[in-house]
């Protein structure tokens, strides 16, 4: 690892302010990607800015159906919140999804959406569940949020403080996993709201997580898990690599779109 | 260079590093604490499981300066005076291991893995909670084994004290 020098926040301004006065500086929150990377020598940041002791950024609070998870809240914090599985369990399935117990008891939902890995599983959630993503200047909707590859919407300098949701009737998580690295090879969240039915895909496409609007409408039409079948995925937008062809992934939007659906219940 | 504090097993310890030091270089290298390993640089192998702050975690993807002041329990803290920890006597009954490189991280695994079930495990869940820890020599088969008698000898002991 390149030499780096560390700060710990206290607060959101702290951070804010810190992260400001170095221009090569990352924020650090569980570093299951960042300090990783590093080791590779693949990132080189010169300033750290550790957000793990801001008690602001923590915490998971639910009001009624409206869901509020911290930006530095551990997955296993989310895995495990009773509150949270009252209302929308397929979030805290997937959270016991993400990587290995060691993983989940450091890394942070503010950490994956910031850093929107194609194959990451909060992604698809958030889209899904029509997710407000809270930073510390404004707030942004998950439409708008993650935008490429490892690209999100946030400024430079921008801090994700929390994430927001209003549970969904019904939800569901399913996901293709690579044995390896745990990452999903295809993962798919449903949700069936109010406002309709939204479909979220992760680890297939070749511009990051997408809806997949075509097994919306099949599900509108008749919520159940045999519609995604019909349902035409083109494989053209989806991603190849040696672990799937972009065929393949296309048939695997539609198998994980079914299981979300019998996960959800 | 930074001075690092920090609880370790129970004890105050501090020394000196670089910001950049990785948690697991500083218990070996600063503490001499080396039972815990390193065994892949790619966070995925789970030679290095610790606790900090009672939860384990992968320390050689923590620096030690994220760790100062927090509480860290390795795998030197976990027998009691002259008396193998539960788990670490189940590996030794059940020949949890071989070589012996991965152990220090699957027992750390273990102990934080039956602390958050209460007693509630199967062998499906031990084989899923064991995800973050690979293991060259024994197939698992007998860590698995390993982990489900310990859990039983702990809940047994748990009820008998509530008795
Ligand atoms: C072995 C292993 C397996 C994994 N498996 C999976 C998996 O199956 N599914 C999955 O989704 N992920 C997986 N991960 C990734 C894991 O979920 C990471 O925790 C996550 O991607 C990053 O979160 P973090 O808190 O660790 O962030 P960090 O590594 O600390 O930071 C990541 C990036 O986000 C930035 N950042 C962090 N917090 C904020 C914030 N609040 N605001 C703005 N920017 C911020 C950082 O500057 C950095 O650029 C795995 C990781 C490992 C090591
Ligand atoms: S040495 Fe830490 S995971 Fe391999
Ligand atoms: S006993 Fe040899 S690596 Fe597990």
């Amino acid at each position: 690892m390149y030499a780096t020098s560390y700060h710990r926040a206290s607060s959101v301004d702290e951070a804010v302010n810190l992260r400001s006065s170095h221009d090569e500086g990352r924020y650090l929150s569980g570093g299951m990607t960042l300090i990783a990377t590093m080791k590779q020598r693949l990132a080189a940041p010169s300033d750290l800015i550790d957000l793990r002791h801001i008690a602001a950024l923590k915490g998971i609070t639910v009001d009624g159906h409206t869901v509020r998870i911290g930006g530095a809240t551990p997955h296993a914090d989310v895995a495990s919140s009773a509150a949270v599985r009252a209302v929308c369990p397929a979030i805290c399935e997937l959270a016991a999804m993400i990587g290995d117990p060691h993983v989940r008891h450091m890394g942070t939902i503010g950490g994956s959406i910031a850093n929107n890995d194609p194959a990451a599983d909060y992604p698809a959630a958030m889209l899904a569940l029509a997710a407000t993503i809270i930073t510390d200047r404004r707030e942004i909707p998950a439409e708008e949020f993650f935008t490429g590859l490892f690209e999100t919407a946030l400024e430079e300098g921008e801090l994700v403080t929390a994430v927001s949701f209003e549970a969904p009737e019904k939800a569901g998580y399913a996901k293709f996993r690579n044995p390896a690295s745990r990452y999903a090879i295809t993962g798919v969240f449903v949700a069936k709201a109010a406002g309709g039915v939204r479909v979220a895909v992760t680890g297939a496409g070749s511009n990051g997580v997408f809806r997949a609007e075509t097994i919306e409408a099949a599900l509108a039409a008749d919520w159940s898990p045999e519609s995604p079948k019909a349902a035409s995925i083109d494989p053209a937008d989806l991603m190849s690599d040696m672990h799937a062809s972009a065929e393949y992934r296309a048939n695997l939007v539609r198998v994980m779109a079914k299981r979300a659906v019998i996960a959800a219940g | 260079m930074t001075k690092v504090t920090l609880t370790v097993n129970g004890r105050a310890m501090s020394g000196e590093c670089d910001d950049r030091t990785l948690l697991v270089h500083f218990i070996r290298e600063k503490l001499g604490l080396t039972g815990t390993h390193v065994g892949c640089d790619t966070t995925q192998c789970g030679a290095c499981v610790v606790h900090l702050d009672g939860r384990s975690v992968k320390s050689c993807s923590i620096l030690a300066v994220q760790a100062a002041g927090s509480t860290v329990t390795t795998i030197e803290g976990i027998a009691g005076q002259g008396e193998l920890h539960p788990v670490q006597a189940a590996f030794n009954t059940h020949h949890g291991l071989q070589c012996g490189f991965c152990t220090p991280g699957m027992v750390m695994t273990a102990v934080d893995m039956i602390a958050r079930h209460g007693g509630d495990l199967d062998e499906h869940t031990v084989r899923h909670e064991l995800d973050g820890n690979i293991c060259r020599c024994t197939g698992y088969h007998n860590i698995v084994k390993a982990v489900l008698a310990a859990n039983e000898e702990m809940q047994g002991a748990a009820r008998q004290a509530a008795e």
